[in-house]
């Protein structure tokens, strides 16, 4: 087990180095440096010197990957690549256009992300595993036709508009809870509460679904018909054994799920206004800052391969049969 | 508009949506030669739903192909030259027949069929001296007067004689569709093979919608007009096409990408094997939007600084539009290939392929005869299930602000200009209503197809 997580860990490098590669490139190979300034300090009207002077304040006037003007160590470590790419292996990310420290931010934001995406997700999974296994029990009956034919309208509906409709709805009409913004303390979950519940709706139609699939395969199995053979109780079979076997493709989809977090909470943190990751880039992405951004991408790809790693290790904790070697 | 003649143009989007529908015509047509491909898809046009949604997604489409022939009307020709000189706007068949709606713009917001402006304005007196009233529009219920009296008795004629244009076009289809499968009663009792009923049910639901809403669009603003006066239903119209093409072009990127690595990963193994492994578990540990994110990021930079590359406004937007489908297909194309590794890994075992080996059939032949072409309905089946996926995700894209060009009208566009109004008081709902609906029958349409297609070509489910 321990060996086997230390080369898991010692496979992601290199994944993590295509990512860091693969961001590299799309920022600085499909534009130089000097077009970022321009960008940055407006098209019109903006004269040589002061794209030196922003090229030099942010570290960008050095060569992409060789600097022939030094020596030593330096003529590799001296350039944007090791500046702007190996130090993020450290977890330096620099400082964004409004000249605060990344690292910093993301470390004050991650709090309210967390708290908005972990019971997102813990609920979220709950309600549909469970709303998945009614479908199944109730198999072949209208209760059964009518709720796949609700998760397909529901998954129908771009997540855009649950948020919008409850936003409008709860918060508007309503009055029960604010609007948007965020706190910390004790006054947290009063503005954290309607974004989870629309965190888990609009996930509700296509998770469904695709529980209903695996448990209904798992549900044909010969191990299913003895337990109802020897005479088990419909819910005991479900919840006993049905449930239980089918733990790890429900596993690997969770897995799926983890960067699709990701992203719905971009979104859901930018229409509540709270200090997330996910408004943090979307602000980046509307004020192209590119610093910002690719950070977040190699934020990303890390989380997404701990999960990864994450779920492998929970196999063996579902089933005894799994060894990892 | 064109009354001195026009001057085609073909948008690189245009161009690729055409050679699609080309391939996909091609397709259908090899599927029908051949027997166990047209027993697939009869049952997939046997079953009501399936049926249906082709209908749904076909009215989609032709709205889509209207709005993709594009041309540059001539100017009116001036006295001192001789020579026929373009207008610089592109324009599509779609806003020639929607020439009236597009002109007639109001001032700003007013509400579905109103005649009246949506909020209170200065109005001059006749009499002299002025008030706060709401202004009357200046196109909407335009033939009524300057009260908008007998507005309700209006509505009503013109939904009357919108259902009997749809009714009438439903009648017509009865009689022709049911001349093609044994007389309109064998339809109506739906004792046809192909779900034809189902059919004909939803095309005259649309039809009778179509007539109703083209009867009041001839009157009124149907779906009521946005922020600057713009009539909804036009930019919802217009909103099509750009769902399409971001469902169906993303797919001409990823096909022959998955394809060709799906299928040498599997064959081939060893390094290579372990060579596009590591690229898609590269390009699939990038969260996706954070990926198209970056790419659309610099894209727009790009575009922007070189504004010499692209003559007309609707080149450039089409330019980003083409640009975001090639950064979706980029981000898209693993976990098809993924498949597609995993199916030819079983395929290369079989006996049939082993004996071609076995008699030294060249690898490009055993690839494109037998591992290829039973490959497909795993291709198929990725393809209609990705579409609605694609026309959700454009919409969360452009609403982040990393989607189409701002200008150009979208299901995302459409919703991000809406969240807006929602915060106006008295709300202003009708907008955010037509993408809903729009986009729920386009997308629930897509859903249902994907889940026949799966049905009917799925091996282990038969």
């Amino acid at each position: 087990m321990f060996a086997y997580l230390v080369r898991r860990l010692l496979y992601t490098l290199p994944i993590l180095i295509g990512v860091n590669v693969i961001t590299f490139a799309l920022f600085f190979v499909v534009n130089t440096p000097d077009d970022m300034a321009r960008m940055q300090l407006g098209t019109k009207r903006v004269t040589p010197e002061a794209i030196e002077r922003w090229k030099v304040e942010r570290g960008y006037d050095k060569p992409l990957f060789f600097n022939a003007g030094v020596s030593g160590t330096a003529r590799v470590t001296d350039t944007i690549f090791f500046e702007k790419s190996v130090r993020m292996f450290a977890f330096d990310f620099g400082r964004a256009e409004d000249g605060r420290d990344i690292a910093r931010e993301i470390r004050m934001r991650m709090g309210p992300s967390l708290s908005i995406a972990i019971p997102t997700f813990l609920l979220g999974l709950f309600v549909t595993v469970s709303f998945a296994l009614m479908l199944v029990f109730f198999r072949a009956t209208p209760l059964d036709f009518w709720g796949v034919v609700l998760c397909v309208a529901m998954m129908s509906i771009s997540s855009l508009f649950y948020i919008i409709g409850g936003q409008w709805l709860i918060s508007k009409v309503w009055h029960l809870v604010p609007i948007s913004g965020y706190d910390g303390g004790l006054d947290a979950p009063r503005f954290l509460i309607l974004p989870v519940i629309l965190g888990v709706i609009s996930g509700i139609g296509s998770s469904t679904r695709w529980y209903r699939t695996i448990f209904l395969e798992e549900i044909s199995r010969d191990y299913v018909r003895t337990a109802r053979a020897k005479g088990l109780s419909e819910l005991v079979v479900l919840f006993r054994h049905v449930l239980k076997n089918a733990m790890i493709p429900i596993l690997t989809g969770v897995v799926v799920v983890i960067p699709m977090l990701f992203m719905g909470s971009l979104i859901i943190e930018s229409f509540f206004g709270i200090p997330g990751l996910g408004s943090y880039t979307i602000d980046a992405i509307q004020s192209q800052d590119f610093a910002v951004v690719r950070a977040m991408v190699f934020i990303g790809s890390v989380l997404y391969i701990i999960g990864l790693i994450a779920t492998d290790i929970s196999y063996t904790l579902v089933d005894p049969r799994v060894r990892l070697q | 508009m064109i009354e001195h003649g026009f001057e085609p143009v073909v948008l690189w989007t245009d161009a690729l949506f055409f050679a699609l529908l080309v391939a996909m015509a091609g397709g259908l047509w090899h599927a029908w030669r051949s027997p166990p491909l047209r027993a697939q898809w009869q049952k997939v046009t046997g079953r009501a739903t399936g049926m249906s949604a082709i209908v749904v997604l076909l009215a989609f489409l032709v709205i889509g192909v209207l709005d993709s022939l594009h041309f540059r009307a001539a100017l009116a020709p001036t006295e001192n030259t001789s020579q026929t000189v373009y207008s610089t706007e592109v324009n599509s068949v779609l806003d020639l027949l929607l020439a009236r709606q597009r002109q007639e713009n109001e001032r700003t917001y007013s509400a579905p069929l109103a005649t009246h402006a949506y909020v209170k304005d200065t109005i001059e007196l006749p009499g002299g001296g002025q008030a706060r009233e709401y202004p009357r529009l200046r196109y909407g219920g335009a033939g009524l007067g300057e009260g908008g009296d007998a507005h309700r008795e209006d509505v009503l004629e013109r939904v009357a004689i919108g259902i009997g244009l749809g009714a009438a076009a439903s009648v017509a289809a009865l009689v022709l569709v049911g001349a093609g499968v044994g007389g309109p009663l064998t339809l109506l009792r739906g004792r046809t093979r192909l779900a034809w009923r189902a059919a004909w049910v939803t095309f005259s639901i649309i039809a009778l919608v179509t007539g109703v809403l083209y009867s009041l669009a001839q009157g009124y603003h149907v779906f009521g007009t946005d922020k600057v006066g713009q009539d909804v239903l036009v930019l919802t119209l217009k909103s099509v096409r750009t769902a399409l093409m971001i469902g169906t072009l993303t797919t001409l990127v990823t096909l022959p990408i998955a394809i060709a690595l799906g299928i040498m990963a599997g064959y081939f193994g060893g390094w290579v094997d372990d060579v596009i492994q590591y690229i898609y578990t590269v390009l699939n540990s990038i969260p996706g939007v954070l990926l198209i994110a970056a790419a659309v990021l610099m894209m727009q930079v790009f575009i922007e600084l070189h504004p010499e590359w692209f003559s007309t406004a609707a080149a450039r937007s089409d330019a980003r539009l083409l640009a975001l489908c090639v950064i979706l297909g980029m981000t898209s194309w693993t976990g098809l290939c993924r498949l597609l590794r995993g199916e030819t890994l079983k395929l290369r075992e079989l006996e049939y392929v082993q004996a071609a080996r076995a008699f030294a059939v060249p690898t490009p032949k055993i690839l494109l005869r037998h591992i290829l072409p039973n490959l497909m309905h795993i291709v198929l089946i990725a393809l209609v299930m990705d579409f609605s996926g694609l026309v959700l995700a454009e919409a969360v894209l452009s609403y982040v602000g990393i989607g189409v060009d701002p200008t150009m009208a979208s299901f995302g566009t459409m919703i991000n200009a809406a969240r807006m109004e929602l915060a106006r008081d008295p709300m202003v709902w009708w907008s955010l209503a037509a993408a809903f609906v729009f986009m729920f029958v386009l997308v629930l349409a897509a859903n249902l197809l994907a889940d026949v297609v799966r049905d009917a070509f799925d091996p282990r489910a038969g």
